[in-house]
Formats: C-alpha cells, structure tokens, sequence
C-alpha cells in the first residue's frame, strides 16, 4: 500500500482517518488557491517584464540624449562645470516616494518621483556662459533619472515577483506531488488496516459464535439424555430421587463447580 | 609713427603668432574631421598641428584627454610667447590670464566654502591662470583666511578689494563672486588698454576695446537672460554688468530692468549686431529649447551662444588685418580656444554617435 510519497506514521484508527480526509481536503483547496496565485503572478511577472523591456530600451535613449547634452554644457560653458553643481548642491531637487502595491498578497515596492521646484541650488551655474545650456542639461537629466526610477521600480517588482513566484511553484508542486499523494496513501493504509481489523474481527466473531452453538448443542444434548434417564427411572427411583434431592445441602460432601 | 618701434620689441612675438594663426584649423580640415569614424581619426587628422602634444595619448582616447592635451599644447605655445613679451606686451598678457585666474579663485573658494581638500582642486585649475602663489591660497582653511591670501598673493586683489568682503565670500552665490570679478577684471583691462602709455592711441587700444566692448556686452546680455526665473534680484544683476560696452549705459539700464527675452532684445535693439542675433533667434526661441532638450534633433538654427561665439570669432580673425597691434596675441588665444572647443565637440559627437548635429562648431577660416 505505501508506494511513491510514502504515507505518514499514525496509528491506523477512525479517528486519524478523519483526521487525514479533513487534510487531503485542506491540501487540495490550498492547491488550487495557489495554483490561482501562481497564475496571477505569473500574468503580473510577464507584463513587468515587458515593461522592464520597454523602460530598459527608453534608458538607453534617453541617457545618450542626456549625455549628449552634457556634451553641449561643456562646449558652451567652455570648461568642467561639474564640480561647481557637485559643491553647489545642498538639498536634493528629485525626490523619490515609496508605496505598495498589492498583488495576490505580494507587496511590491513602487518608486515614485517628483522634484522639489522649490530647490535650485545650482540656478547661478554658468550665469556668464552656458546658462541655458546647463538648464537644458539638467532637465535632460532629470528625465533620465526619471526613466532610471521607473527602471528601478520595475526592477525590485522583478526580482520580489521571481522569488514569490518561486516559492508559490514549490508550494504548488510540494503539494501536488508530496502532500496529496501522501496523504492518499496514508488514507488507504487507513482504510486497509481497517478493513483487515473489521476481517479479523468479524472472523474472531464468528468463532466465538461457532464455539458458543457447539457448547450449546453439547449442553442441550447432555441435557436432553439427563431427561430421558430421568423419565426412564423417574418412576421406579421416585422416592431415592425424593431423598437423593432432599439430601443435605449444607452436608460435609463437596459440591460440584458451577461452571458458567 | 605709431608703428615705428612696434617691432623693437614685438616684432618677434607678432611674427611668431601669426605663424601659429596659419596653423589653426581651416574649414576643410573641419571637413574632414566630421568624417571621421572614431577619435583615433580625429587623432590622424589633428597630426600636422597638434601632433607631438597628441602623441602620448593611447588608442582612442576619451574625449576629455582630447581637450587636455589640446589645451596643454596651447598653454605650452602661450607660456614660450609669455616667456619673450616684454614692457606693455607682458603686462597685456598677464591681463590675458586674469580671466582664468578668476575661474580658478572662484574654484578654489568653492572648495574652501565646502571644506573640501583644495589642493585636489589645484589639478582641475585652468593651466592658463596657474599664478605660482595659487598653492598658497590652499593653505588657507576658513573664508577669512583664504579672503587674505587672496588679496596679498594673487594679482586679482584688486577686483577683490573694494567691491567684495570675506563676508561676501561666504554669503554671496560664487556665480555673483565670479561675475563681480570678471566684470572689475573687463572694466580695469579696458581701462588698461586704453591708457597705458605705450598702448594708448594704438591699434592695440582701438581693437581691443572694440573686443572687450563686445565682451562685456555679451556678458550682460548672457547674466540677463541666464538670470531668469532664479532668485538673482534685478539690483544685484545691475551690479554684474560691466561699466562699458556699446550697450553703456542705455542699453544696460534697460537690460537691468528686463524681465523676459522680449525686454532684452528691445535693450540691445541700439546696435544692429545683437539685434539681428535676437531677430535670427528670437523666431525660433522657444521651439529650438525644445529641440535641444529632445537631444537637438532638428536644431538646426544657431542658440545665441552660438551666434556670439561665431561674433567673437569673426572680430578675432578681422584682428589679423592689422599690424604693429597686441591684440592678434589675445585673437589667437580666443581663436585656439574656440578651436579646443570645436575639437572636442566634433569628438564627442563622433563618439556618441550624434552625427546629426556635428555641425555645429564655428570655423571662420
């Protein structure tokens, strides 16, 4: 009985019977809600990756776009202006925002950014030449930064996705191919070691049975002889009989084990 | 007269200069380096001017190392002028390094107001305004110091003193230090060329006030429309503005008081070069900040940067015309920086694979 997954060690009784259909039960709900999650998922983990696809490529342009215009600071500005925004800048103007977002109970971080218009600290960069270029510049940038937090935040849900999605497959298979079948096995176990007791029992039975007819035949037939001696000298021994039954009872002689 | 004992002393010089004049780059060879497919191209072509300062450099060099050496050979040509200018000459070309003088004080005040290592910072100063006391002004550790050492050690003191306080180092925006000194510096070196003795009713003095007019006015134009929509106020802007130029004194009042580019082009209106610059961009203003944000697809019109560079440069080559003059030192300076510029952004559009626009550079030969 016990093949594949093996079954559990219990003892086999109607208690742990039910015990185990009420787990097979359990295991097979819980299978095909995650079976659903996985699903859900992995519909959610392909659209990411299209998205990631799509934002990856977008990177691609725009930081050569913002590269490029780095190049047009440095022809109009005529010099390295880097380390004067670097020492200029206090506060940061681009700002990112957190939050969650549910999917079948995975919590995917999500970036959000937004710029401060309030913070300018490098607004003086170049005010003698490249002013404007330098303005380009950072709008340049910021777009690319923008496209880099997009990236990012599809990116986390990539990965946290990857992994749910990996846990949930275990768990699915774990229980397709360990649990259930194990649980099966247990059940069967159950009910043939049950059956075999029921045989058993029903055989003890019918031994028991069979002994009790046998005694009560033999009882019958001895006590039908006892009534035909009985009548064949009940006359004659009428009044030995009398005395016989009259005899003392509470007499020195032994009495007869009462055998039930 | 005027000319008759020019060459006594600057005869060699000029005739070296215009030597080097004949090697800038000419408008083919700007040609050929936009066809270019790499910077080791660019290397090749660069050889008959820049080839012993290029060849240290390894296989396809970044852009960056490009412009260095380029500007090290510049450097190397001006210091051998340096080292044979005597009288006036040399004073001229100690004014000349005055403008990057200021660029590196103003870096160097950066970093002391940061608390930053300044003698990091020594290796990012333009080599053209190295002074030999410069390390002096690292020792320096707080604003005050450093406001001390600069007036006692460097040649700039004296557009420090008067116009800025210590204090003023450290509240003021270093855009608005760098522009007040830049301005003083215009201001003096006009002054200067127009009254030296030996520089006074010279071509020299003709040239280079209609150089340093030009220069001035560009500035104040630029802080102008730079100062837009930043918290710089309209009395502080007055204050950046140079104290001549074609634009003094109307011009400047009116520009002081612009809000918008409209207001600025109506206040260069006066003279017919910045008016047909404005008129050229003023057109497509606004689309071609667009353009050039979108990576300068189709921005094919000029930016008023742009046009005054190309301004700059045709008055440095009509300096060649004349004789007997300092001013074709300070042209061939300009002409060769524009030149580095040009270079490197035909060097970097090339290794960026932005060919659309490499265009853009300004030759005037």
């Amino acid at each position: 009985m016990s093949s594949g997954a093996g079954r559990e060690q219990v003892f086999p009784t109607r208690q742990v019977l039910g015990q185990m259909n009420s787990k097979l039960k359990g295991a097979q709900t819980g299978h095909s809600l995650l079976k659903r999650k996985s699903e859900a998922l992995t519909k959610r983990f392909r659209e990411i990756l299209k998205r990631i696809d799509e934002a990856k490529r977008k990177m691609g342009r725009v930081m050569q776009i913002a590269a490029f215009s780095l190049a047009e600071v440095t022809y109009a500005a005529g010099g390295d202006v880097g380390y004067q925004v670097q020492e200029s800048v206090k506060n940061a103007r681009f700002r990112i925002r957190t939050k969650q977002e549910n999917v079948s109970g995975v919590f995917l971080p999500q970036f959000e950014s937004y710029t401060k218009e309030d913070i300018n600290d490098f607004q003086l960069t170049g005010l003698g030449k490249g002013g404007q270029q330098v303005k380009r510049c950072r709008e340049t940038y910021a777009r690319a930064v923008e496209t880099l937090v997009e990236l990012a935040s599809l990116q986390t849900a990539f990965v946290i996705l990857d992994e749910t999605i990996k846990v949930v497959n275990r768990r699915v298979n774990a229980i397709e191919h360990v649990i259930i079948p194990r649980t099966e096995n247990t059940i069967k176990y159950i009910n043939s070691e049950l059956d075999e007791l029921d045989r058993e029992e029903f055989y003890r039975l019918k031994k028991v049975s069979n002994k009790k007819q046998r005694d009560q035949a033999a009882s019958d037939k001895e006590m039908k002889a006892k009534r035909q001696q009985e009548q064949q000298n009940g006359v004659k021994k009428n009044d030995d009989e009398d005395e016989e039954e009259a005899k003392d009872v509470l007499g020195e002689h032994e009495d007869d084990d009462v055998i039930f | 007269m005027e000319g008759l004992y020019f060459n006594v002393n600057g005869g060699y010089l000029e005739g070296i200069v215009r030597g080097y004049r004949n090697v800038l780059l000419t408008g083919s060879q700007y040609g050929n380096l936009t066809q270019c497919e790499n910077i080791d191209d660019i290397k090749m072509q660069l050889g008959p001017s820049y080839g012993d300062a290029l060849a240290s450099l390894p296989p396809n060099p970044s852009t960056s190392a490009l412009a260095d050496k380029t500007t090290e050979k510049l450097v190397q040509d001006f210091r051998y002028l340096q080292g044979q200018a005597t009288g006036s000459l040399a004073k001229f070309m100690e004014y000349l390094t005055y403008s990057y003088m200021i660029d590196n004080v103003a870096l160097l005040i950066t970093g002391t107001l940061h608390e930053r290592d300044t003698k990091e910072l020594l290796e990012r100063c333009h080599p053209l305004g190295w002074f030999e006391t410069m390390p002096v002004l690292c020792v320096a550790t707080n604003i005050e110091e450093l406001y001390n050492s600069v007036l006692i050690e460097t040649p700039l003191a004296p557009y420090f003193k008067g116009h800025l306080s210590h204090h003023d180092l450290d509240e003021l925006n270093i855009e608005i230090v760098r522009n007040t000194l830049y301005k003083n510096y215009l201001e003096d070196f006009h002054h200067f060329v127009n009254n030296d003795s030996e520089m006074a009713m010279t071509p020299t003095g003709e040239i280079m006030s209609e150089i340093l007019e030009f220069e001035a006015d560009r500035r104040a134009i630029n802080i102008t429309l730079n100062s837009f929509g930043t918290e710089l106020s309209k009395d502080q802007r007055r204050k950046l503005y140079p104290d001549f130029g074609k634009l003094y004194p109307e011009g400047m009042l009116m520009l002081s008081r612009a809000d918008d580019i409209e207001g600025v082009s109506l206040a260069v209106s006066g003279v017919g070069d910045y008016k047909r610059f404005f008129d050229e961009v003023g057109l497509n203003q606004s689309s071609s900040g667009v353009g050039n944000m979108a990576g300068g697809s189709g921005a094919e019109s000029k930016s008023l940067e742009d046009l005054f560079y190309q301004k700059e440069m045709e008055l440095s080559k009509l300096v060649f015309t004349q004789q007997f003059t300092h001013a074709v030192i300070y042209a061939w300076v300009k002409l060769r920086e524009q030149e580095i510029r040009n270079i490197t952004w035909i060097a970097e559009c090339i290794a960026q694979g932005q060919k659309d626009r490499i265009g853009n550079y300004i030759s005037v030969f």
